[in-house]
């Protein structure tokens, strides 16, 4: 079991997240800034105080398990799981190279502690429903939960919609689903490109239960996943409304960065906005 | 070399026959007493797909899908991460026709266990017409690394195959047809993922079958043999990995090769085959499939005549091939 952290402490993680993804995709020089910095908060909460997990121990069979759908955001996931321990911080700046178990979206099958691949958007809930299907029906293990995140802009693919229906009708309790409703996608701002309207009323119909949430708010990501577990009928998705690009300042509400990499000038700029707080406090090191 | 053991009865006019579907429903029940991981998950196809044998059998371990062929593959990867072996069935024209992509990344890709079962392939599934005739599914799933693909030849076979990738511990692609055809194996004929058969031995050409072909070709050769023309015919049940060894030995002793299938040519049996004669043994190869084009409405045998896929036909395209001097063949 790894470590459950204050949510000081998970501020201050999902700091260090924003971080490393700045530096990681950086070095790749590609890569997704705004998804992978929007669910820093969630992913820290996740990796550091929800998760029943063991990341000396990646495949250890009592875990919870993470399911991530939107794949182009795997930078932060994977340095959730470089700072949980499952691998060195230095492999974190192989991201997207020749051989790096880092690949660009994620592949199961190169690093342990990655329990999906995905990419290709729409998948994701999918496999989590499988899997909250063997936990219920199959294995009765009802104590080990099965989290999901995913994209706002992705639910333009039906797939979602058939998964949607599938954990409503099976009543998957232990299926835990977040929406990271950044309101962003590569053409634009996601009511522009496919409008997606009620989200609510849409996930209610389907059988689930629906919380909104503040998405950097530690305390509510706590909150909505211990109310995820105790309903114990229907599965619960969690809409995360999120700042796209959050905590580098040039980058928020900014479609345009959601599938670029920043540069050299951009990264020290991102790097100073996060060490300062927003330009809150003074950063030595970063003031030339 | 040829110990493969025929149906006694394969040339009688009242052959048994049956569904090549059949034997995988029987296939799925038996491999689901033998290994409690087993699931089978169906959209909405479970009797004509045969799934309800296992259903009835073991119906904790059955999942209703609904029309979701996308939602189909991808839980079936989800339930495979979670320890099980899944079998998810549906008409092959949607599965893998509609969801080739969740195939490709939250199985081939992700290195799951599961198997796709696509039923009612080919244009025998008749009167149902293009739309629901799958004739892509071979290329599309032999494309894909990681992925294991076969075609039984007759129910028998079938059984023997379902209980094969049950346990083989990859992904892999069985392809089933709708309508009766006739049992060309016997219950001790063999049956190994990756090994083709020699079910007759011949010395002037090599005719290679796969699915319900392979009978047709048993006919073909004996019309052959009345003309003089000595025939091997080799039945080829799995795809991928394609039994390159016995293939190349056979065509070592007769120089000429013949490959059929339900199926389009490019990229699918015919293609394998052409691709591996290419590299390892040129040698004049005739295609017999469907020919770049889409099938239509019609009785299964009235098809099968039409296409030029019965034995009948088949003869009579072989006999021209064997008497042309040229080096190459092209159909199309």
């Amino acid at each position: 079991m790894g470590e459950k952290l204050s949510i000081i402490q998970i501020q201050r993680k999902a700091n260090a997240l924003r971080e490393d993804i700045i530096n990681m995709l950086e070095a790749a020089g590609s890569g997704h800034c705004a998804g992978s910095l929007d669910l820093a908060d969630i992913m820290a909460t996740l990796y550091f105080n929800l998760m029943n997990i063991d990341p000396t121990n990646p495949d250890w069979a009592d875990r919870d398990v993470f399911f991530l759908s939107n794949g182009h955001t795997v930078p932060v996931q994977y340095a959730a799981m470089a700072e949980a321990g499952y691998f060195d911080k230095a492999e974190l700046l192989t991201l997207r190279k020749l051989g790096s178990r880092l690949q660009g979206h994620p592949e199961r099958s190169r690093l342990p502690g990655l329990e999906n691949t995905s990419g290709p958007l729409g998948s994701g809930l999918s496999q989590a429903a499988g899997y909250a299907y063997s936990l219920q029906y199959l294995d009765d293990s009802k104590h080990r939960f099965v989290y999901c995140v995913m994209g706002d802009g992705e639910l333009d693919e039906g797939n979602n919609w058939e998964a949607a229906m599938f954990a409503g009708k099976y009543k998957l309790s232990q299926l835990v689903a977040f929406i990271d409703r950044n309101n962003i996608q590569i053409d634009g701002n996601t009511e522009d490109v496919m409008p997606l309207g009620d989200l609510v009323g849409k996930w209610e119909s389907f059988g689930w239960h629906v919380l909104e949430i503040d998405g950097h708010n530690i305390q509510s990501i706590i909150d909505a996943v211990n109310t995820a577990k105790a309903i114990t009928n229907r599965p619960t998705v969690i809409i995360a409304h999120t700042i796209p690009g959050k905590g580098v300042d040039f980058m928020e509400y900014d479609y345009r960065w959601h599938g670029v990499a920043p540069n050299s000038e951009q990264a020290k700029n991102a790097m100073q906005k996060l060490r300062s707080l927003d330009g809150k406090i003074s950063s030595g090191n970063y003031n030339e | 070399m040829n110990n493969y053991l025929l149906n006694p009865d394969i040339f009688n006019d009242d052959v048994k026959q049956e569904p090549i579907r059949a034997g995988f429903g029987r296939g799925l029940r038996a491999a689901g007493e033998s290994n409690d991981k087993i699931v089978a998950l169906c959209a909405d196809l479970t009797e004509s797909t045969q799934v309800h044998l296992f259903r009835d059998a073991f119906p904790d371990r059955f999942i209703q899908i609904g029309i979701a062929e996308q939602n189909l593959a991808a839980v079936a990867s989800g339930l495979a991460r979670a320890g099980k072996i899944p079998f998810a069935v549906g008409y092959a024209a949607f599965h893998p026709g509609r969801n080739w992509e969740q195939i490709k990344t939250t199985i081939a890709l992700n290195d799951q266990p599961v198997k796709i079962v696509g039923s009612h392939a080919g244009v025998t599934v008749g009167p149902d017409g293009a739309t629901h005739q799958m004739l892509e599914d071979i290329a599309l799933m032999r494309v894909l690394p990681n992925m294991i693909v076969v075609v039984p030849g007759d129910s028998l076979e079938a059984e023997k195959a379902t209980r094969a990738i049950a346990e083989n511990g990859k992904p892999s692609y069985l392809r089933l047809s709708r309508e009766k055809s006739p049992i060309m194996s016997t219950d001790n004929s063999p049956f190994e993922i990756g090994k083709a058969y020699i079910l007759r031995e011949g010395s002037d050409v090599s005719l290679m079958g796969t699915g319900i072909m392979t009978y047709q070709l048993l006919v073909a050769a004996k019309i052959l043999a009345e003309q003089g023309i000595n025939a091997e015919v080799v039945h080829v049940p799995t795809i991928k990995p394609l039994d390159n060894q016995t293939i190349l030995e056979s065509v070592r002793r007769t120089g000429r090769v013949v490959t059929a299938e339900e199926a389009q040519v490019a990229g699918g049996f015919g293609g394998a085959v052409a691709e591996l004669l290419s590299t390892d043994l040129p040698t004049p190869l005739l295609r017999i499939g469907m020919l770049d084009r889409y099938g239509e409405s019609g009785t299964p045998h009235e098809l099968l005549e039409y296409f030029g896929l019965t034995g009948q036909k088949m003869a009579e395209k072989i006999i021209e091939f064997v008497h042309t001097k040229s080096q190459y063949h092209r159909e199309y």
